[in-house]
């Protein structure tokens, strides 16, 4: 199967590998996929005091579309706002990364991924945080 | 066969990267059989069917050679040997020819679970033809058990088809007490030695194997030729797959091609003369890879016997660690996974699957083949970059992680997607 350059250079070159302290403060934790299914997520956020994701890690148990689309879901949600994160598509990642239609699903885990991440953050976290955030929207 | 044994690789114009490492797949034709198939295509070019002159009668005498050839590595007769486009069609057609000849008094087919899937297509296709068919299960390291093949043995059944050496797993199966219990029970005993012949020794009477299927591209001949051994005493019947001039004793019509004829047949030849030696070197090899990988790096499984094993297979989970995300880490290497994420259905291996393999495992698994042509090199060459690429994707691995702070992954609730 033939990958494009960006896929592979996300594959080679990960960025944003690594964990957070799970309790640590401001941090949301997303865990998808199941190891049966050959593929596994954990896509974390670090959210800043003004509400926009300061720092974002990743490790992936899966193919390269898997690794590459979780290392460039890092790289996006990045100086986001939850909102601005959650609108993030799995069909973008996948024309980014020109994701063979095989290969679709990754996508779809990477997009999960950052949505479970920001529920986490949000159950976390004081409600009126994540309403405020919405007022200022 | 000792300018083979050469450490530095003798193939002409053989790139040095990748490594190949997937002689299961296919293998190289070794230049000797290219030799000796080379006037074949040109200025002895002749139809062995001719009977009219010296062009058809030389070919038809390399033909005949060939066949010799053949049957000596498995100690048959030379008339029970029967040219075919490769181990599929061999498959094919012992399965098919004899299920449908003798359809009237039998209706039932015993085949193992682990079969190359050309075995086990053509079951299935009998099974809509309103055959019955018992798919064996294996036991953890891949072998059948031999009283679960004695029971499911009825009167009704007319063939049991067990290939003699896994194509994923390199297992090979007890073939002379599978061939004995056939004989006893007066059924058909057809084995698929595609990755058997010319590596492990097999002796069709000593076995009481009485169809046997080969290929010419897994033991260093060329692609797009096979044998099938069809016993004549007890005599085994087939009805035909391809009509036509009646070649091959009417089982299996069409132009014999004689320069692919004559390489299988080099081929085999040069398999039964080296076939001890080779075996040998290729174990040092398999044993040099493995305690490589076992020495530098923790979590690792052979899938499949050891011991009972061809030589040049190895078939080794990594815990967690993808094995297509490995393949792409491996790029300087030709190997082959056992996850199947390439294809959409995110199967991973049937095979594995059928010896227990947790799926997740499964999913970690690569397939390295060792051949003719593999070097010590080669190996040390392979054992620092997987070691290197697994290392830097378990960095990376979620599971790797929580195993290491003692997270047991089976506690998980996972979602499945």
């Amino acid at each position: 199967m033939a990958y494009s350059e960006k896929l592979l250079d996300h594959y080679d070159n990960p960025r944003n590998v690594g964990s957070f302290e799970k309790n640590e403060g401001g941090v949301g934790t997303g865990l998808v996929g199941a190891p049966a299914c050959g593929d596994v997520m954990k896509l974390q956020i670090k959210v800043g005091a003004d509400g926009r994701i300061a720092d974002a890690k990743f490790k992936t148990f899966g193919c390269g579309s898997a690794i590459a689309s979780s290392s460039l879901a890092t790289e996006w949600v990045k100086g986001k706002t939850l909102e601005e994160a959650e609108k993030i598509k799995n069909t973008e990642i996948a024309q980014h990364l020109s994701l063979p239609p095989v290969k679709i699903h990754c996508s779809v885990l990477a997009e999960d991924a950052i949505k479970a991440a920001i529920k986490d953050f949000r159950t976390k976290n004081e409600p009126s945080k994540s309403s405020g955030d919405k007022a200022a929207e | 066969m000792n300018s083979m044994n050469n450490s530095s690789p003798t193939l002409e114009n053989r790139p040095k990267l990748p490594v190949y490492l997937d002689y299961q797949a296919t293998t190289p034709c070794d230049p000797r059989v290219v030799q000796a198939m080379l006037p074949y295509f040109t200025e002895k070019f002749g139809n062995p069917h001719s009977r009219n002159h010296s062009y058809g009668w030389e070919s038809e005498e390399a033909v005949e050679k060939a066949r010799k050839q053949v049957a000596d590595l498995i100690g048959a007769d030379e008339k029970e040997i029967i040219f075919t486009s490769g181990a599929t069609e061999s498959n094919n057609l012992a399965l098919k020819g004899v299920a449908h000849f003798y359809k009237d008094r039998k209706d039932h087919i015993i085949t193992v679970a682990t079969e190359h899937k050309c075995v086990l297509d053509s079951c299935r296709h009998l099974e809509l033809e309103g055959f019955k068919v018992t798919y064996l299960p294996v036991q953890q390291n891949g072998l059948v058990d031999l009283e679960q093949l004695k029971a499911a043995i009825t009167d009704k059944t007319s063939i049991v088809s067990i290939m003699s050496v896994n194509n994923e797993i390199g297992v090979i199966q007890p073939i002379a007490e599978i061939g004995a219990i056939c004989r006893e029970r007066g059924v058909f005993f057809h084995t698929d030695a595609a990755q058997a012949a010319g590596k492990i020794p097999l002796d069709v009477n000593a076995m009481k194997i009485d169809l046997m299927s080969i290929s010419g591209h897994k033991i260093y001949g060329p692609k797009g030729i096979g044998a099938l051994f069809v016993r004549r005493k007890p005599r085994v019947r087939m009805e035909a797959m391809i009509h036509g001039g009646g070649q091959e004793r009417g089982f299996r019509s069409g132009t014999l091609p004689t320069p692919l004829i004559v390489g299988l047949g080099e081929a085999c030849a040069i398999a039964q003369k080296e076939m001890g030696a080779e075996a040998e070197r290729l174990k040092g090899l398999r044993d040099r890879l493995f305690n490589g990988l076992k020495a530098k790096l923790p979590d690792i499984y052979l899938n499949g016997d050891l011991d009972r094993r061809i030589p040049g297979n190895l078939n080794v989970s990594f815990a967690y660690v993808e094995g297509e995300g490995l393949m792409m880490g491996v790029k300087d290497l030709a190997v082959s996974s056992g996850s199947a994420c390439t294809s959409a259905s995110l199967e991973p291996s049937y095979v594995l699957r059928a010896l227990g393999v947790e799926e997740e495992l499964a999913h970690t698994s690569l397939r390295l083949g060792l051949g003719r042509f593999s070097t010590e090199q080669d190996v040390d060459y392979a054992v620092e970059h997987i070691v290197e690429a697994v290392t830097r994707l378990r960095a990376m691995s979620p599971l790797w992680e929580m195993a290491q702070e003692g997270i047991d992954i089976k506690s998980i609730e996972w979602a499945d997607h």
